[in-house]
């Protein structure tokens, strides 16, 4: 790892999780650099979830090492990992949205309760604010979680997830449950924070054209929206893990994964839209 | 043999755990106080109208039965002091955490279940606020000023529950001296007994509540799940440790 480590953002060395004595996760290694984006495919129940938590630190690796910003971290205590958590954004499979706050509360929890963000609160009011109109969401500041659909519940987490314009964004299926065109949506939202706050970004997904769009497509700040990339790949670049039943079965770009011979792997290339 | 009582072993360590974390963060900042106002609320003044009703009803029977037994022994005036002795040092506090316990610790469970499987504990962590801060220590705090307060009253609606039938009702003894006899019997070590009681079932139950809501899985039958685990376990804990904390008066 040696040489990279000042451009790696997050970095997996044989990491292996265990529960009930069963590998969730099993030597599994890949590396990140800044800039880049992972998209990270796999089945229900392969570990995607895991993977993403445990890069959080919110689920203790049974072995292996994690390198995040170019450090190592498998040894962090609790307190620097609140630290650590304060650079990166996400948002979670199932929302993680609290209930019991105020759409305007929820994007502003993270400014609040993370240490080295605090700002003022005029300050705090209008990234807020900005954070929800950069995912098309202003008018609601006042709602609840529970009076907004699903779709915006997600954009919302998106708010929450860039509202710290974190180094490294963390996507848990962010298009799971949706319908196309709302999943096309939430997929041009995060294209559009990569390219406009080029943070580096990590997608879980059991969707192929998930993966697709992120690589084939960049937003056009001159237009508003995104547009197809340029043919010759010039944006930033996207590669493809595969992950089965725990242990990385690929690991490459979005070419290699069109002619992967690997069945499993294969079959995400194939599966119809 | 080993593999069926490691489980519960485990288990009981996590909880130790938690217990350990939440009592260390006592001392500690951050303190959420209108976290903790919520709870006292709903602790407190939701489990009231029960918590009286129990009270009251407890006493009122217990003068009803004992009634007979004083009558053959011709110890009638007595019965003050039979009411108030056992509501205060044993079924007010037990009775008062049975209900809390089915209130309030299946409240925590499920409230912090769907809070676990939702992700929003996770969010918590990941957007910088401790869950055991946030959301133990308020209902520990609130849980263990509630209930002794709540056992008090239980306490003495008991007594006057126990006055109705003795007095109004069957007429076993004098007003004057139902009230004397019941005041009069009560020790300081009844009194001990009685708040030092509550105070360690409101440690457990909030507890016992939170631990199992923190640690559901499985989706919203999981929820279920955890509520329906967090009452029985936190019922029986309040019945075995009465006996403890009694035998530990009663050899003093
Ligand atoms: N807290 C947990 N306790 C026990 N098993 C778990 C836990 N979290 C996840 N698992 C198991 O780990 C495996 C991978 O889960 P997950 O990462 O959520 O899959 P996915 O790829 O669908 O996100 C699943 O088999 C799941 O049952
Ligand atoms: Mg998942």
């Amino acid at each position: 790892m040696a040489g990279t480590q000042d451009r790696s953002i997050l970095a997996f060395d044989e990491v292996t999780v265990r529960f009930d004595d069963r590998a969730v996760l099993d030597r599994v290694s890949f590396e990140l650099h800044r800039g880049e984006s992972l998209v990270l495919l796999g089945e229900a129940g392969s570990g995607k979830t895991v993977l993403l938590k445990s890069a959080l630190g919110l689920i203790k690796a049974d072995g292996g090492r994690i390198y995040l910003f170019g450090e190592d971290v498998t040894k962090a205590t609790e307190q620097q990992w609140y630290d650590l958590r304060a650079r990166m954004g996400v948002l979670f499979q199932e929302g993680g949205l609290f209930d019991s706050l105020s759409i305007e509360d929820n994007v502003a929890y993270p400014l609040l309760n993370q240490e080295t963000l605090r700002c003022p609160e005029e300050e705090m009011a209008r990234r807020v604010e900005q954070s929800l109109e950069f995912v098309e969401l202003g008018h609601t500041l006042e709602k609840f979680p529970s009076e907004l659909s699903g779709g915006m519940r997600r954009r919302v987490g998106i708010a929450r997830a860039i509202v710290t314009e974190p180094e490294l964004l963390l996507y848990d299926s962010p298009t799971a449950g949706l319908d196309p065109i709302t999943a096309a949506t939430i997929m041009a939202l995060i294209i559009k924070g990569r390219d406009v706050r080029r943070a580096t970004t990590v997608i879980v997904t059991h969707r192929y054209q998930d993966g697709e769009m992120l690589t084939r497509y960049r937003h056009d700040a001159s237009l508003g929206h995104v547009v197809p990339a340029a043919a010759n790949g010039s944006g930033p670049r996207t590669h493809y893990v595969v992950l089965r039943e725990g242990r990385i079965v690929f690991d490459g770009s979005q070419a290699e994964m069109e002619t992967a011979a690997d069945e499993y792997v294969a079959n995400f290339v194939r599966r119809p839209g | 043999m080993l593999d069926l009582i490691k489980g519960p072993i485990l288990t009981f360590q996590e909880f130790v755990l938690l217990a350990g974390r939440a009592t260390r963060g006592i001392f500690r900042k951050p303190y959420y106080w209108p976290d903790v106002f919520t709870q006292m609320d709903l602790i407190g003044i939701g489990s009231l109208p029960v918590v009286l009703l129990t009270g009251f009803f407890s006493g009122a029977v217990m003068a009803l039965q004992m009634s007979r037994a004083l009558q053959t022994y011709g110890a009638t005036s007595q019965i003050g002091q039979i009411v108030a002795i056992t509501l205060v040092r044993e079924m007010g506090p037990v009775l008062t955490a049975l209900m809390v316990a089915g209130r309030n610790s299946s409240g925590m469970a499920s409230e912090l279940g769907s809070m676990k499987v939702t992700e929003q504990i996770d969010a918590m962590r990941a957007l910088g606020t401790d869950p055991v801060m946030k959301l133990v220590k308020p209902r520990l705090i609130a849980t263990a000023t509630m209930l002794p307060l709540l056992t008090i009253l239980a306490d003495f609606v008991g007594i006057f529950g126990g006055w109705i039938v003795a007095c109004p009702l069957l007429g076993l003894t004098s007003d004057a001296q139902y009230w004397n006899n019941s005041w009069r019997s009560l020790e300081y070590n009844d009194i001990t007994q009685g708040l030092l009681k509550p105070f360690v079932f409101a440690i457990v139950l909030s507890l016992v509540g939170c631990f199992y809501g923190m640690k559901t899985t499985g989706g919203t039958q999981g929820v279920g799940l955890a509520t329906t685990q967090a009452v029985v376990v936190a019922s029986v804990w309040v019945v075995v440790l009465t006996f403890l904390i009694g035998r530990i008066f009663v050899s003093m």
